[in-house]
């Protein structure tokens, strides 16, 4: 990027704050012209590119275990579109979210499963689940009146908890008008055998059939809360969750809004679970515990809050990027094809990327010689490295007969060093850097590779912290500017 | 002029925070097409006057008229429907949003915005209609003072209040936010503004009142207050 004369003016000069979105907007480099070229594009062309793509997955060649993985991702767009409305607008933390899904599914599972001898109409349980599990949201929304920021969040937080040790110790349940404890929820082991949805005679019984509808409430949703976003309501909402106090001046009413978000939120939700409820044909109280909603977080927070393309996008990285990491062979390219554009993107010149390169291939050549010196025990080539890179690979990295031991020594190394790199100066940061870069894969062919799925979330959180950490806004958030 | 029925009216106003008496007996009154600044030192509770006439805070006795209507039981909303507009201390624009954005939720209380009524404003302030696209927290210091009083007008107020023009504003900027206000007042725009800046707010005021520890110890024309000897040596260092 070039240095225009306004660059150096430094921040806080009024014309250099003033031209700050126009600089943005006309940004050079190929990224940037893409990007325009995308946006200049009629907004159906945009939202339909992606979408048909979608629809034509389970028609070009495609398995069960694909269409799970998408009926997973509906569910979960359908969850952080939900959400969306309540932290990303709004502004309310409400980290007792999942406690709605949930609701929503085990609703569904009481009103058609054996569990109470009930199969009423699909349709009709889908209605009571989502009115219901709405009212359950307006409850609970209710403490948002006076609760804000952290303190709501505790309140929430402990709904959420509460709901999972409800689930699991109502099953033996004493009535005093009964004789007997009644089995309200089937306690840990859930309700099983939930009837699947069926509409007008039509028995989603397939994965390809619950795959399409998701798809078909996903775009519903989708076109609700874009059409949400450009109201007046929208707006208003959209201002209540960046200063309440200066809402309360405009008049907008604060608590109807804030009531209204968690209620439809909530609503969203219900729908949500009742879905998953019968693509499952069960409900199990773990599916309803933190995790879920760390990863819901991490979607809408990733994407950039607030931004529907974004809340989408980010759903869509949470649930495919661990499948990816599932199989070794791909997360063998996607670590090293990650790292070495890290790396280039970090260093910005493309003098110093070879050096470094260079430097680590270096240093791996030189560790080797090092290990055999010390008469390290390793195994041949043939014996470990498997896929396209064995070749590359197997001649590079030692690979020693105690894998384990080495290998947390060097992973313990590695965090040490990155810690450690982020006080450094550029300067000493990047003759460090083929080091590390070295033991980075070092450490994961030696160790991580031996658990992939321990890997995978360690992957996950890295890839997390450093998108986070380069963009904080999220990949399609808007920059918080501090209004002085 | 005092048989008509002021716009905002303080009567004998006590405000707590606490156990601390904040407000000591405020009165206050501010009639149509005046421009009235409200003076005093740090902590004086020049704030904590117009929060009570805005609704942010309960006084524990006396009474806060708008337009000769009762409103001390009401909620902030309720009040501003009755046609007062607020240009908050600090601006407090939403910064992640347009400007046009910022405009139409300043225009919430009309359900329809008539596109003149955006013509106005852009009229009175060329600025915000050049940046109407941009996010407001990129503007400049000046230009975020002109989207907030641009944002209150949206509402058509009868009474524009504003807490601390001046704050967070170069000296320069300063007098051009006072012009500005000036002007404003001059096209029938009621105002009440609370100010530290004594001498900028009385050159261009009608009326003052000067707070000291809760209590309104001078009141009268702007001329003459910025001529009371006692008011110079106390709050205009000379």
């Amino acid at each position: 990027m070039s240095t225009t004369p306004e660059d150096s003016r430094g921040i806080g000069t009024d014309e250099w704050v003033a031209q700050h979105g126009e600089r943005a907007q006309r940004g050079t480099g190929l990224y940037a012209r893409i990007g325009e070229a995308w946006m200049g594009l009629p907004s159906l062309v945009r939202w339909g590119i992606p979408l048909l793509l979608v629809v034509l997955v389970p028609f070009a060649g495609s398995n069960d275990y694909i269409l799970r993985i998408g009926i997973n991702l509906g569910l979960f767009l359908l969850l952080a579109l939900g959400l969306n409305l309540v932290v990303g607008y709004s502004g309310l933390l409400d980290l007792g979210f999942i406690a709605f899904y949930g609701f929503g599914a085990y609703a569904y599972a009481a009103l058609a499963s054996e569990q109470f001898g009930l199969h009423l109409p699909s349709l009709l349980a889908i209605v009571i689940v989502v009115v219901t599990t709405a009212a359950f949201g307006f409850t609970l929304g209710l403490p948002s009146r006076r609760l804000t920021g952290d303190y709501l969040a505790i309140a929430t937080l402990f709904f959420g908890q509460m709901f999972v040790v409800l689930m699991v110790s109502s099953d033996a349940v004493q009535f005093p008008w009964m004789d007997e404890p009644m089995d309200l929820t089937g306690g840990a082991n859930g309700i099983s055998n939930v009837d699947q949805l069926s509409v007008l005679g039509f028995t989603f019984d397939s994965n390809l059939s619950y795959y399409l509808l998701l798809i078909v409430l996903v775009v519903l949703a989708t076109v609700a809360t874009k059409r949400i976003h450009f109201s007046r309501h929208g707006l208003a909402w959209r201002s209540l969750g960046e200063d309440s106090l200066a809402a309360q001046h405009m008049t907008i009413p604060t608590v109807r809004l804030k009531l209204l978000a968690f209620t439809l939120g909530a609503g969203i939700a219900g729908l949500a679970g009742a879905i998953f409820a019968s693509v499952q044909q069960g409900v199990y109280p773990s599916t309803f515990e933190l995790p879920l909603l760390i990863t819901i977080y991490a979607a809408i927070i990733l994407g950039g809050l607030g931004s529907i393309p974004g809340v989408l996008l980010g759903a869509a990285i949470m649930t495919i990027l661990p499948e990816l990491l599932r199989f070794p062979e791909y997360s063998n390219w996607l670590f090293l094809v990650v790292l070495i554009l890290g790396t280039i993107m970090y260093l910005k010149s493309w003098k110093l990327v070879p050096a470094v390169f260079a430097g680590m291939i270096a240093i791996g050549f030189i560790a080797n010689v090092i290990f055999l010196a010390i008469g390290v025990p390793y195994l041949t080539t043939a014996e470990w490295a498997k896929g396209p890179l064995a070749p590359v690979l197997g001649s590079w990295i030692f690979m020693p007969e105690e894998r384990v031991l080495i290998g947390n020594i060097a992973f313990v190394a590695l965090v040490v060093a990155v810690a450690w790199m982020s006080l450094l100066t550029r300067r000493t940061t990047i003759i460090l850097l083929p080091f590390v870069l070295w033991l980075a894969i070092f450490t994961w062919e030696v160790r991580l590779m031996l658990e992939p799925s321990i890997t995978r979330q360690l992957l996950v959180g890295a890839l997390l912290v450093v998108l986070m950490a380069t963009r904080p806004q999220g990949i399609f958030g808007k920059p918080r500017v501090e209004v002085l | 002029m005092t048989e008509r029925t002021p716009l905002l009216e303080l009567r004998d106003v006590n405000t707590y925070y606490g156990q601390i008496h904040i407000l000591q007996g405020v009165n206050l009154r501010v009639f149509e097409g005046e421009f009235v600044a409200l003076l005093g030192g740090n902590a004086c509770g020049k704030s904590t006057t117009l929060k009570t006439a805005v609704g942010l805070v309960t006084p524990k006795s006396g009474s806060v008229l708008i337009d000769g209507v009762e409103v001390t039981k009401e909620k902030p909303g309720e009040r501003i429907r009755r046609g007062i507009a607020v240009v908050p201390e600090n601006r407090r624009l939403f910064g992640p949003m347009t400007v046009m954005e910022n405009l139409q939720i300043g225009a919430y209380t009309r359900s329809h915005v008539p596109k003149e009524d955006y013509d106005y404003v852009f009229d009175l302030f060329p600025k915000v209609a050049e940046r109407r696209n941009q996010l407001a927290g990129t503007l400049s210091g000046g230009e975020q003072q002109m989207v907030a009083v641009a944002r209150a007008l949206m509402s058509k107020p009868k009474l524009l209040l504003m807490d601390e023009p001046s704050m967070g504003l170069s000296p320069l900027l300063v007098e051009q936010s006072f012009e500005l206000i000036d002007d404003l007042h001059r096209q029938g725009v009621s105002m009440l503004v609370v100010e530290q800046n004594a001498n900028m707010a009385l050159s261009v005021a009608d009326r003052g009142y000067v707070l000291q520890t809760g209590r309104v110890v001078l009141e009268g024309p702007a001329a003459d207050l910025a001529q009371d000897a006692e008011l110079r040596k106390a709050y205009l260092g000379r």
